[in-house]
């Protein structure tokens, strides 16, 4: 793995971005809608409903668009045979992961700006804690979906597995994260599989920030357990990657 | 040190249950450009893939430069041009070719020159969509040039080009040869057979012929490299041959 070759991958993949407005817009412009409709449905609601759930949703939002994202875009690499070029060249499989990263990190931290902003200064969502741990967590968040669909487009052969993967990695963790009903009053069981899955943690963390004056204690650690899902999946993703194939 | 660039011993392939190369032997020399011809399903491709590498292999030996093929070492000094052109289309021809030169380590003259080669720099601000698909198959050798290997492994380079610019492209490959490279280069078009120094036949994954042209017509008795492989290929089938691959074998050759 060479700093030159990561960083001249992640720069060419948003030089794809940039010549796709449509998909930049999208990245950018979706979440706001759907935080906006949702704060729309909770507006006549008695108490504080949208308070509660509208943290939570920044934390599934991220996750869920760069999911689908990079599980296409990688996919994309291997069907048109762009991959099996690289994979030819002194190309580390590491460059190629965290170039992805890198470049999706960058959407992500755009994307975090724009939809908490929006959350914040439009529906008016009610924040306890600073408003920039808010970014920080939907930057991770997304990265850890950028991570999570790099290792699902390397069990997906076709556009239609692909795209499929995305009900099916994401869809059992929206779920379980504690969205529809609090983790603790879950079947011991389910609540088990809930406290290993990432998503949870990010959930966890945004409500964290939007209920307390001075999250970050209880925060860090949510975000550690993010952080090394990211690390996991990377490592997962680049194992799906071979040079040889039969 | 031995003079040739590739050695192959024995080499089998098995793909989908199916054995296209069922045990293939040759050598390629150094400096030399080498033509694989043959029909479709011959075996061509997964050839080239074994050459540098991304092919898994069921047995026998593939050694490049002296090393197996696909090490590591191999990678900056082996470039492969796949048949379908491999390149971003929603970059323009400048952006891939400029990507592919930071992978290989190359320069950013290398990259003007690499697209001045294929004839290109008129174009190199356009999204390689926008392209025609001559166009894009050159921007794809670009990127294989850019990196200026020792070994070029060519999948039907000149696929669906006008006469005028496979001629400018086979200048282009007896150029690299002339510095010393060595290029291994597949193709349907028989009259490119008189470009190359050697000529390898390729047919349900058995090598039919392995000589130079003159070699070729001398042997069945032909004045073109066409009638002669066509000969090979009726010879081959009135043997009974290995029966293998038969259904591929035939218009295209």
């Amino acid at each position: 793995m060479r700093p030159r070759t990561t960083l001249a991958t992640a720069g060419r993949i948003l030089r794809q971005l940039r010549g796709d407005h449509r998909t930049v817009a999208l990245m950018l412009v979706v979440p706001c809608v759907l935080l906006g409709l949702l704060a729309w449905v909770y507006s006549q609601a008695p108490g504080e409903v949208f308070d509660e759930v509208g943290p939570a949703l920044l934390g599934v939002f991220p996750l869920v668009v760069m999911f689908i994202v990079t599980s296409i875009a990688t996919l994309r690499e291997r069907t048109t045979g762009t991959l099996e070029r690289l994979l030819t060249t002194p190309l580390g499989k590491g460059d190629l992961m965290l170039g992805y990263a890198l470049a999706f990190g960058v959407m992500a931290v755009l994307q975090a700006l724009v939809a908490s902003a929006f959350a914040v200064w439009v529906c008016g969502l009610d924040i306890e804690g600073p408003v920039w741990l808010l970014v920080v967590i939907a930057v991770v968040d997304a990265v850890l979906g950028t991570a999570l669909g790099l290792l699902a487009s390397g069990f997906a052969r076709t556009e239609f597995q692909a795209v499929q993967f995305m009900p099916a990695f994401v869809l059992p963790q929206f779920l379980l994260c504690g969205l529809l009903l609090p983790r603790d009053r879950m079947p011991g069981v389910l609540e088990a599989v809930s406290d290993v899955l990432p998503l949870s943690y990010a959930v966890d963390a945004m409500t964290d920030v939007a209920t307390q004056a001075d999250p970050l204690g209880d925060v860090l650690p949510s975000l550690g357990v993010m952080l090394v899902w990211v690390a996991l999946a990377l490592v997962l993703g680049s194992l799906t990657l071979r040079r040889r194939t039969p | 040190m031995t003079d040739a660039a590739i050695v192959v011993e024995d080499l089998r392939v098995l793909r989908g249950g199916r054995e296209v190369l069922p045990g293939l032997s040759m050598t390629v020399p150094r400096g030399q450009v080498v033509g694989l011809l043959g029909p479709s399903g011959g075996g061509k491709s997964t050839l080239m893939r074994a050459l540098v590498g991304v092919q898994v292999v069921a047995g026998g030996t593939v050694s490049v430069l002296g090393a197996p093929a696909g090490s590591a070492s191999l990678r900056r000094r082996v470039g492969y041009l796949t048949q379908a052109p491999s390149v971003y289309a929603d970059l323009t021809v400048r952006d891939n070719v400029r990507y592919f030169a930071a992978v290989l380590g190359a320069d950013a003259t290398a990259v003007e020159r690499a697209i001045e080669a294929v004839h290109l720099s008129d174009h190199a601000g356009a999204r390689v969509a926008n392209l025609s698909g001559g166009q894009l198959s050159r921007t794809s050798l670009a990127c294989t040039l850019v990196g200026d290997p020792e070994v070029l492994v060519l999948d039907e380079p000149t696929v669906g080009l006008d006469p005028v610019l496979r001629r400018e492209l086979w200048e282009i490959f007896r150029g690299l040869a002339a510095e010393g490279r060595t290029l291994v280069v597949s193709s349907h078009v028989m009259d490119e057979a008189v470009r190359c120094d050697r000529l390898l036949l390729l047919r349900a994954g058995a090598l039919l012929s392995d000589s130079t042209l003159a070699e070729l017509l001398a042997r069945t008795g032909t004045e073109d490299a066409e009638p002669a492989f066509l000969a090979l290929i009726d010879a081959a089938e009135d043997d009974g041959g290995s029966g293998r691959g038969r259904r591929g074998a035939g218009a295209e050759a």
